[in-house]
């Protein structure tokens, strides 16, 4: 039995908010869509993200995940030139003559291969494990990643435990949170290892605030007990210097439950597979203004570009990724010839587009902040040109910030770009 | 006259302003903080009479896998635990469509509850 060819002309890989619009967007330029989707059900993360908070941006009306995610699958199914794959991976990428190729395998296809003209790729973001921090003691069960234990309860109605230490207070870790009390059981606390909350502020008043569960910042676990089930884990304060343990703070907690969110990075193993360059800042691929990665006519929306805090902005991110694929897989994509790099000035951390081909009209440039600042100003500068500036009442790490310039602000830049997110002068009382 | 001040972070958006509301014998004198109007409207209202949507899971009879469920409109805060006891006592039969009601009335709030997934087996 030989490999089945498949054929597109934009293939999605990733069926979530990104790869859903991505694929809405793409067939409505009219190319031939095919989503590929490893979940047995589209929607992704959205699955299990059953509170609400989704859609003001997008649809103006607040939605739980689920809600939201059907509001593009609707759009999907009900479309000719889209087809979806599900319970069906993306193992590869290579080129094939002037098209791509990818190989998949499902239990209903086997192995087989997706010709295709342009390709999205959406495949969302992972948790960081225990592995990737320093805890002492042994692998007890009741130890998840905040995640995982998310899924088991909301997808899959599993009962995770009943008193629970949560360690990060990354948006996962909060919402886990309130869930895990509204299903009966005791959160203790919340310990965050940086001196700054990792989670978005209306999550920390209506998860933790909400439900009396007191947040402790600077505070890490250290070890774990237990040998068949987690019996306790040992906190210690952190020095924020060092970001180290302090000796002689350790403290016992009994629990039989520890989540872990400690957080999120864009998955990239398939872009690796055919050599996509990926950006140290984000951990995602190195992308222009109309998101085609170093490799031509792949595109990358969401979470795989850069660890997004609201799904109204991902949804964005994959029209303009599957817009994009598809104008190049139907030849009508106009190429960038310039190549201006996009620097990160004053507390920007990740930072995309990394560079600005002239590919697209104009901007959108999102990053963000590496520390809080009340009243603060993000300006952008070409050649020490100012170029556009922007005020914020608050920016925090948390919280991804996003600046558009149009094809007029284009037309002042003359060298690199520069983007700077600084208190704005004299501005003390403005807080 | 008793003045008394609450200070909570505004939820209605991400944005999260750190609101300050001033009280005069529990009626509402200022709210401060706010970026816009709805965080004004809903830092009063929450000075006085909090709400919250609620989002649960009820079961469903023959499966294991729940069905994701929310109040169709925000309940008083004091009722939430009240609504979700009603709810977790909830068992569905499929197939199921976004905003079936699944409980009427939840807790007597007046508010039903409703799926927010569609589930056809
Ligand atoms: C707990 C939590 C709470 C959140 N709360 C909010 C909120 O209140 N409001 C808000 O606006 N946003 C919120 N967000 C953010 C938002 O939901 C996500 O950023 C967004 O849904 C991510 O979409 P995505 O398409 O990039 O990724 P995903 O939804 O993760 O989709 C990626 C998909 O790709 C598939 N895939 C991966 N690799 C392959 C492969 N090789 N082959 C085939 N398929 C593959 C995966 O199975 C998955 O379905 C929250 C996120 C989390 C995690
Ligand atoms: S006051 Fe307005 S901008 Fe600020 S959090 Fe509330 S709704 Fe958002």
């Amino acid at each position: 039995m030989g490999v089945r060819n498949l054929s597109c002309d934009v293939l999605v890989v990733g069926g979530g908010a990104a790869g859903l619009s991505a694929a809405n967007a793409a067939a409505d330029k009219g190319a031939k869509v095919l989503i590929v989707e490893r979940e047995g059900e589209l929607g992704g993360i959205l699955n299990q993200c059953i509170h609400n908070g989704f859609g003001l941006h997008r649809f103006g009306e607040e939605l739980t995940g689920p809600e939201f995610a059907n509001k593009d699958e609707v759009k999907v199914e009900a479309n000719p030139s889209i087809e979806v794959e599900l319970g069906c991976s993306v193992l590869e990428l290579a080129h094939d003559g002037d098209r791509l190729r990818a190989t998949v395998s499902s239990e209903a296809l086997g192995l087989a291969h997706v010709s295709c003209g342009a390709i999205v790729l959406a495949c969302g973001c992972r948790e960081r494990t225990r592995g990737q921090i320093n805890i002492a003691g042994g692998r007890p069960a009741g130890v998840y990643t905040a995640g995982s234990a998310q899924k088991l309860i909301n997808v899959d109605g599993a009962l995770v435990g009943k008193r629970v230490v949560i360690l990060g207070s990354g948006d996962i870790g909060l919402i886990m949170a309130r869930r895990m009390t509204w299903e009966g059981a005791k959160v203790l606390m919340v310990c965050e290892l940086a001196s700054e909350p990792g989670g978005l502020r209306r999550n920390i008043q209506q998860c933790l605030v909400d439900n009396d569960i007191p947040l402790y910042l600077s505070r890490t676990v250290t070890q774990v007990f237990g040998h068949d089930r987690l019996e306790a884990v040992e906190l210690a304060d952190v020095d924020p210097a060092t970001m180290r343990p302090i000796p002689g703070t350790e403290q016992r907690v009994e629990c039989d439950t520890l989540l872990l969110s400690v957080g999120l990075i864009p998955e990239n193993e398939l872009a690796k597979t055919i050599g996509i360059k990926i950006d140290r800042a984000t951990s995602g691929p190195a992308v222009d203004e109309s998101l085609e990665t170093s490799v031509p006519g792949i595109f990358v929306a969401g979470n795989e570009l850069h660890v997004h805090d609201l799904a109204d902005y991902v949804s964005e991110e994959g029209e303009v990724a599957g817009r994009n694929a598809a104008e190049f897989a139907l030849g009508e994509r106009k190429a960038g010839t310039a190549d201006i790099e996009v620097v990160k000035g004053e507390n920007v951390g990740g930072m995309t587009p990394q560079h600005v081909t002239g590919s697209a009209e104009g901007v959108t440039i999102r990053f963000r902040p590496r520390k809080r600042i009340q009243g603060a100003e993000i300006r952008v500068t070409s050649a020490g040109e100012l170029v556009k500036r922007a005020r914020r009442m608050i920016v925090v790490p948390s919280e991804m910030q996003t600046i558009e310039l149009s094809a007029d602000d284009m037309a002042k830049v003359t060298g690199p770009i520069e983007v700077s997110c600084t208190p704005v002068a004299n501005g003390k009382k403005g807080a | 006259m008793a003045t008394e001040t609450k200070s909570f972070t505004c939820v209605q958006c991400p944005m999260g302003c750190p609101l300050t509301v001033t009280l005069e014998d529990g009626v509402v004198k200022g709210v401060t903080g706010n970026t816009c109007p709805r965080g004004a409207k809903y830092g009063a209202a929450e000075a006085t009479h909090p709400e919250r949507v609620v989002t649960s899971l009820v079961g469903v009879v023959g499966d294991h896998h729940p069905v994701s469920v929310k109040t169709a409109g925000p309940v008083p805060k004091e009722t939430v635990d009240a609504v979700l006891d009603q709810i977790s006592a909830t068992e569905v039969r499929l197939p199921v469509h976004i905003g079936d009601v699944v409980v009427r009335d939840v807790a007597g709030t007046g508010v039903d509850v409703v799926c927010t997934k569609s589930r056809e087996r």
